[in-house]
């Protein structure tokens, strides 16, 4: 009967919340660790062959312009990431929040329970930026490296929006997790997750949609799109595109907004 | 003073000075909801305690469970653990205590031996002294060789266990046990009884719901009884029990003639009621003819339909229970005697325990589920 000693009169772990949130990471990477190569065949098949057929076959039978690779990479780097951070939040919590309970062993760990929610927009974003960096080299061998164009110059504004991409994907994931229930899961992807792909700019400049206003006008309520345009100004600054100064301010005003509302929500299927 | 505030007034006096949980007069409303899901409850548990809560289900338990483990908001009052505000210092406050909730919460995608080892990560444990106690909580929770499993293999026993095992990784001084025994099969329940009882002799405190009146009676040094949010009755299982009147009972199956039942039952039971220290006789079960359509038990009878089922009477058959404060034993002989007087042959007689079920079914006049 070794482990069941007199209870303290003083809690015997003194661990701190920052600890506990370390901790969580581990948990993370962890389970992420273990099934690794499934991660990544779930997040790059995708992009992979959208990069294959638009980049590639398109062009090479005439169907596409040669250039439309350049427009598609940093399109579809920004969809990776978005999509990758943005499922890596709203999965796990309508399961663990709706059926499985298996995070309830983490909101009784000694921090707030908003910790919690922020510890998992930060993984969930770092899946992401895992998830994005992995199809630079793989879109290299696809398209061409003339098509992917980086720079030591251009490294510092891909990375910020690749960053940026995972944070507005992760706290918009963090929203849709604690507002849907299991129940709805098929809706959640029938009607916010299929409009997002297609009204993000990622598949197109947002300056060329003119002969298409009220279209052009719908995507700018897509954080998406400030992405998509931010990373394709870095990569392609030739193309025509929306300014920084719009596109930086509109990123970190959806992240600040979507993690509010989703932390809120957080705590509110957190504590009754 | 209302029966209700007499009630709180006794819990507030046997309230311990050395208390490892205070409740006082706690309130929670559910938004949109038109009445208080609980109601002003007061009391306190001893450090080194068992304690039970006992009620019907939405009578208030697992709200009180859940405001107390942090995951519920009062709406009013106040509850501590450890002298630590529970609404107030959550953080502090989950440090003091486990829950071992009614469904599986276990981290399905970890191990059995990792979900041990990250919940006493989660709480700073030394990483060498989180796995030497995850080993020994495993196999003194004979877990040992399914240790390194993925948990959504485990049957529902198992995981029943590693839920408790996990409860104790981090040494809480508390530890919440929500219907620990619901779905288990008997072996299984056994185990996870003969652990608790180890934990309370090495001082821990536990809190308990339970359904299972007799493993509340057997386990718990105290019961509160709650139902519609509020604390009916609170103490130990004995004295609650000497609430009933008439807290012990002999319980006589007459065999009548049929042409006889109806009138000998009635006739048997008044005599019954003239013997020296019999405070109570009822008549929990006859064989009746039943009119057309209607339900073969009249409901909210004296045990209403959850009350202990009577087994089924035979044709004539009439069983009548006596209550006698004093004891039954004496009382073997005349009722033995009265019955043949009747005319009756006597099918059975037994001595009835009076349950916590029935400690409810006085205060509220129905059935615990």
């Amino acid at each position: 009967m070794a482990v069941l000693e007199q209870a303290a009169p003083e809690p015997v772990t003194r661990g701190t919340a920052l600890g506990a949130i370390g901790a969580i990471f581990r948990r993370d990477v962890v389970v992420t660790g273990r099934e690794f190569w499934m991660f990544l065949a779930q997040v790059l098949l995708q992009p992979l062959a959208t990069l294959f057929i638009f980049g590639r076959i398109l062009p090479g039978i005439g169907m596409a312009s040669g250039d439309y690779a350049k427009i598609l990479m940093p399109g579809v780097v920004v969809l990776t990431v978005v999509i990758t951070a943005l499922q890596s939040t709203a999965m796990p919590l309508v399961i663990e929040f709706g059926w499985t309970k298996e995070i309830e062993d983490r909101l009784l760990a000694p921090l707030p329970v908003t910790w919690v929610g922020v510890q998992k927009v930060l993984f969930a974003a770092a899946r992401g930026v895992v998830a994005g960096i992995v199809i630079f080299p793989l879109g290299i061998w696809i398209v061409g490296a003339a098509a992917v164009h980086v720079t030591p110059a251009n490294v510092g504004p891909i990375a910020f929006y690749t960053v940026m991409a995972a944070l507005v994907g992760a706290t918009i994931g963090l929203t849709l997790g604690t507002l849907v229930g299991p129940q709805q899961i098929n809706i959640m992807f029938a009607l916010i997750l299929t409009p997002m792909l297609f009204t993000g700019c990622t598949q197109y400049p947002w300056a060329e949609l003119g002969h298409e206003r009220w279209f052009q006008i719908l995507t700018l309520f897509n954080p998406m799109t400030y992405a998509s345009e931010g990373l394709r100004a870095a990569m392609v600054p030739t193309l025509p595109h929306l300014s920084h100064l719009v596109v930086v301010p509109v990123l970190i005003a959806s992240i600040i907004l979507f993690g509010a509302v989703g932390l809120r929500g957080f705590q509110r299927r957190s504590v009754d | 003073m209302s029966e209700a505030q007499a009630v709180q007034a006794v819990a507030r006096e046997s309230e311990h000075q050395d208390a490892i949980i205070r409740v006082e007069r706690l309130v929670k409303r559910y938004p949109g909801r038109p009445t208080n899901a609980v109601d002003g409850i007061s009391f306190a548990v001893a450090r080194g305690e068992i304690f039970g809560l006992l009620g019907p289900n939405g009578a208030g338990k697992t709200t009180t469970i859940g405001i107390l483990t942090t995951r519920v908001m009062p709406t009013s009052g106040r509850a501590e653990i450890a002298g630590v505000d529970v609404a107030r210092r959550p953080v502090e406050a989950k440090r003091r205590f486990a829950v071992v909730p009614q469904r599986n919460n276990l981290d399905r995608s970890l191990t059995a031996r990792q979900n041990l080892i990250f919940h006493a990560a989660y709480f700073g444990m030394a990483p060498a002294e989180r796995e030497r106690r995850a080993d020994a909580l495993l196999e003194q929770f004979g877990l040992s060789d399914r240790g390194n499993e993925r948990v959504d293999r485990y049957s529902g026993g198992m995981a029943q266990r590693l839920m408790i095992a996990r409860a104790l990784m981090h040494r809480p001084d508390v530890l919440f046990l929500d219907e620990p025994t619901t779905g288990l099969d008997p072996q299984s329940r056994l185990f996870v009884w003969d652990r608790v009882r180890d934990l309370h002799r090495a001082g821990l405190s536990v809190v308990l719901t339970t359904h299972a009146i007799d493993e509340a009676e057997s386990m718990c040094g105290r019961v509160a009884i709650i139902d519609h949010g509020c604390l009916l009755a609170l103490d130990r299982p004995q004295a609650l029990k000497s609430l009933v009147p008439g807290h012990r009972a002999l319980e006589v199956r007459a065999l009548f003639s049929p042409e006889q039942a109806g009138t000998g039952g009635p006739a048997l039971a008044n005599h019954l009621r003239g013997l020296p220290g019999v405070e109570r006789v009822e008549e929990v079960g006859k064989e009746a003819p039943v009119p057309a359509g209607a339900p073969p038990v009249a409901p909210g009878g004296p045990w209403g339909q959850a009350g202990p089922p009577p087994a089924s009477p035979r044709p004539g058959e009439v069983v009548l229970r006596l209550y006698a404060g004093a004891g039954t034993s004496g009382l073997i002989t005349a009722v033995a005697q009265a019955t043949a007087a009747a005319g009756a042959e006597i099918a059975d007689l037994k001595s009835h325990d009076v349950s916590l079920e029935d400690v409810f079914i006085h205060l509220t006049g129905r059935g615990l589920r």
